[in-house]
């Protein structure tokens, strides 16, 4: 313990330094007595992400439902809800000094990773059946929990997924419908876009390394090419993964995105194009709508079609499998208590409340998309969920190929913005290096 | 000092003697505490493979011996390369921010040093980019500086001096925006020590001076300029090293991930280590950038104060 605790310190002191992140993790919690301890009087510690478009916003959605928990099993739930730029570091300090809350939400990409570090509590058999059997998850979200061949270390919570929305009225104008591969999106943005009215084909989050990532494999497994080989060694400048980068970049290169939104990185701003009529469509997961509604459109203003794939390519992949995953803190004192938690906020109910604020999708086999009143929108995201996605690679060092490449894309999109269309031996020499360093420095 | 009674006990004597000590103590411990133990704490973690692996556990960290300072400093792999680029990029950043801020701060410190009407707005005025929370000021340059809504551009264009659709925040001007912002911070200070350093040069040398018919600039070469020295001894130093840990300003400015031209050195060690979970390689890198300040500020200091000692 002793040994843990000046490391600890230091990276709580590091992390707050840094990362301008306040108060270090509380530990777990104090009433609970043993480890075994489910019942009255126990209390659990909950971080949850930032869903909805404020933390306050969240705690007003999450308050009452927590009350509820207490009712039912006399289990009090002390939340917290965390920003996203924090929920990382803080997930790391509360790794490296063992003093971490109960029960805390993930980004489910991070789940091999978090994996990896052996602070979170495997699922097992008897764990899984605590919280109702790995067959009520939705299959493809189930997958994300951690890596093949090991008990996951966390359960989906809320699943999203990507789609292509498009604006009805711009493209009944154009005399368009919805494109079905990515040539025909592609000649569709062209024709939408007139940059002397400042309105473009394609909305782009060109500054966030993580949307360049996810279209990075997104478009990769559209041509067959997976970003590490079965021995889960880095391969990121095979053909296909070269031309799926090629793919997205071309939509700067070919001037159908604002160049303006090479540096948008922060969220709201590619659907605040879209919602404003600047962009005729937006590539986005499902959770957009709600910055869509608050920038003022109306659900039946947009549809939503799969994300197309060049004609004769090799996958029809549309999504990875996106969402938030749950896990247990394995050195919890309370983990009968946790998993009775985990099995509340994994109940088909809860699930249908969570997702109408959150705008999720629901995580549970059998359960009615309710987070949009369009019906039509609501199937099309259940349907690419259930049978267009791939979980984004399972490996422990995930996190770093998302930054690795996402960074090497970004450049390259900001290159292409400012006037020179990358060729495929630049974006394959980008990728070499960003592939070079996941070996160094690991 | 009052003769000591010869008739105090000797353990009185001994109390006296640990006073001080017990004194400072606190100052020490906290000092142990808050820098010296994490310090290093942070060397050591230097020397083991600290990744996601370990960071649960680390006490079973298998042991590297030099092998991350070997990847750091292995100009030809591109880890090493990116480190010696962002090592350069950072030395540029510091030249050319801390000579024109110094210069900056000079300049405004000779002409407010004299009594005119406004002085004291002026000097609250120039210090209020020293006095402002440091993020607050970074956000409203990172509006100030968007290509299609940003004040600078639309300034630009109405001059006609651009056709305002100048990207300030990515490629190669990301590295010149960034001087810019760390410029505006940092001149007010090199302005407030200045000035404070002119007001104990004595008026009746310059007054000697002009009746032998020194100029402005013979005065400020002869007999300003040398008064400084000791003030500028310290400041240029001061400038030196806060210019080159610089974090704040590319990190609120670009996140955590800053483009190539305006990766600073402190960016890329919290890229290493929080980005890519990688804490032993990070702090292998923060022990080199340490070695390098120390080594720059022990032969600044030494070649300085020599001269002054001969002067």
């Amino acid at each position: 313990m002793k040994t843990r605790l000046i490391p600890a310190i230091v990276v709580v002191a590091a992390i707050a330094g840094t990362a301008g992140c306040g108060s270090s993790s509380s530990s777990g919690s104090s009433a609970g007595s043993s480890g075994g301890s489910s019942g009255s009087g126990t209390t659990l510690t909950y971080w949850a992400s930032n869903q909805g478009a404020t933390i306050q916003d969240d705690v007003k959605v999450l308050t009452p439902e927590l009350e509820k928990f207490q009712k039912e099993t006399g289990i009090k739930v002390k939340l917290q809800v965390i920003g996203w730029p924090d929920l990382l570091n803080k997930i790391l300090a509360a790794t490296s000094s063992g003093q971490g809350p109960d029960v805390v939400n993930i980004g489910n990409t991070w789940a091999p990773s978090l994996q990896a570090t052996g602070a979170f509590m495997p699922f097992d058999a008897s764990a899984l059946s605590a919280i109702g059997g790995k067959d009520k998850f939705v299959a493809a979200s189930y997958a994300t929990g951690g890596v093949k061949g090991q008990d996951p270390t966390s359960v989906p919570l809320y699943a999203l997924a990507y789609g292509l929305y498009y604006n009805k009225k711009m493209f009944a104008d154009a005399g368009l419908q919805p494109p079905t591969t990515w040539q025909e999106l592609q000649a569709d943005a062209k024709k939408l876009t007139n940059p002397s009215t400042g309105t473009y084909g394609m909305a782009m989050e060109g500054g966030s390394y993580t949307e360049s990532v996810h279209f990075a494999f997104i478009f990769g497994q559209q041509q067959g090419a997976d970003p590490f080989n079965a021995q889960g060694q880095p391969d990121f400048t095979s053909p296909g993964m070269v031309a799926g980068v090629k793919q997205y970049v071309d939509l700067m290169s070919d001037k159908v995105v604002n160049p303006s939104s090479v540096q948008y990185k922060n969220g709201p701003e590619a659907p605040g194009d879209f919602a404003n009529g600047k962009a005729a469509m937006l590539m986005s997961q499902n959770n957009a709508d709600n910055t869509l509604v608050a920038d003022g459109m109306k659900t039946s203003e947009y549809g939503v079609v799969p994300i197309p794939a060049p004609t004769g390519a090799a996958q029809n992949t549309a999504s990875f499998v996106a969402g938030i995953n749950i896990s247990i803190f394995k050195n919890s004192k309370n983990k009968a208590a946790a998993l009775k938690f985990v099995n509340f906020m994994t109940s088909p109910a809860e699930q249908q409340i969570f997702d109408v604020p959150f705008a999720a999708l629901p995580v549970i086999s059998g359960v009615t998309p309710n987070f949009t009143t369009n019906t039509q929108e609501a199937q099309t995201f259940q349907q690419i969920l259930a049978t267009r996605s791939v979980p984004l690679p399972l490996v422990a060092n995930e996190s770093e190929f998302e930054t690795n490449v996402g960074n090497a894309v970004n450049q390259l999109i900001a290159q292409a913005a400012t006037g020179s269309a990358p060729t495929s031996a630049q974006i394959k020499a980008a990728l070499q290096q960003a592939q070079d360093k996941m070996a160094a420095a690991g | 000092m009052a003769a000591h009674p010869t008739t105090r006990r000797a353990g009185g004597r001994h109390a006296r003697r640990l006073t001080p000590y017990l004194l400072i103590a606190p100052a020490i411990v906290l000092e142990l505490l808050i820098h010296i133990i994490p310090m290093l704490v942070g060397v050591w973690m230097s020397f083991v493979q600290l990744t996601q692996y370990y960071i649960a556990n680390w006490s079973s960290a298998p042991w590297q011996g030099l092998s991350a300072y070997k990847v750091a400093l292995n100009f030809s792999s591109p880890v090493g390369d990116s480190l010696l680029h962002s090592f350069k990029i950072t030395c540029l950043y510091t030249v050319v921010v801390v000579a024109i801020s110094w210069f900056f701060g000079m300049s405004a410190a000779l002409v407010l040093h004299r009594k005119f009407r406004g002085r004291g707005l002026f000097r609250t005025l120039f210090l209020v980019p020293y006095a402002m929370p440091i993020y607050a000021g970074i956000m409203t340059w990172n509006f100030m500086l968007q290509r299609d809504n940003g004040l600078v551009n639309h300034v630009l264009k109405s001059l006609g001096i651009t056709d305002g659709q100048t990207f300030w925040l990515i490629g190669g001007n990301a590295f010149w925006s960034m001087v810019v912002i760390a410029i505006w911070r940092t001149w007010p200070f090199a302005f407030l020590m200045l000035l404070a350093g002119l007001q104990n040069i004595p008026e009746d040398v310059y007054d000697a001076a002009a009746v032998d018919g020194a100029g402005i600039w013979r005065q400020i070469r002869y007999i300003t300029l040398p008064a400084l020295r000791p003030v500028n001894l310290v400041l240029v130093l001061m400038m030196f090293l806060w210019t080159f840990n610089d974090f704040n300003t590319p990190f609120v400015l670009f996140g955590a991930q800053p483009p190539t031209s305006a990766d600073l050195v402190s960016v890329h060690i919290y890229g290493a280590s929080f980005v890519n979970w990688n804490f032993g390689f990070g702090s292998a890198m923060s022990v080199l950038l340490l070695l390098f300040l120390l080594v720059v500020t022990g032969a600044y200091l030494l070649i300085f104060n020599r001269r002054s000692r001969r002067a």
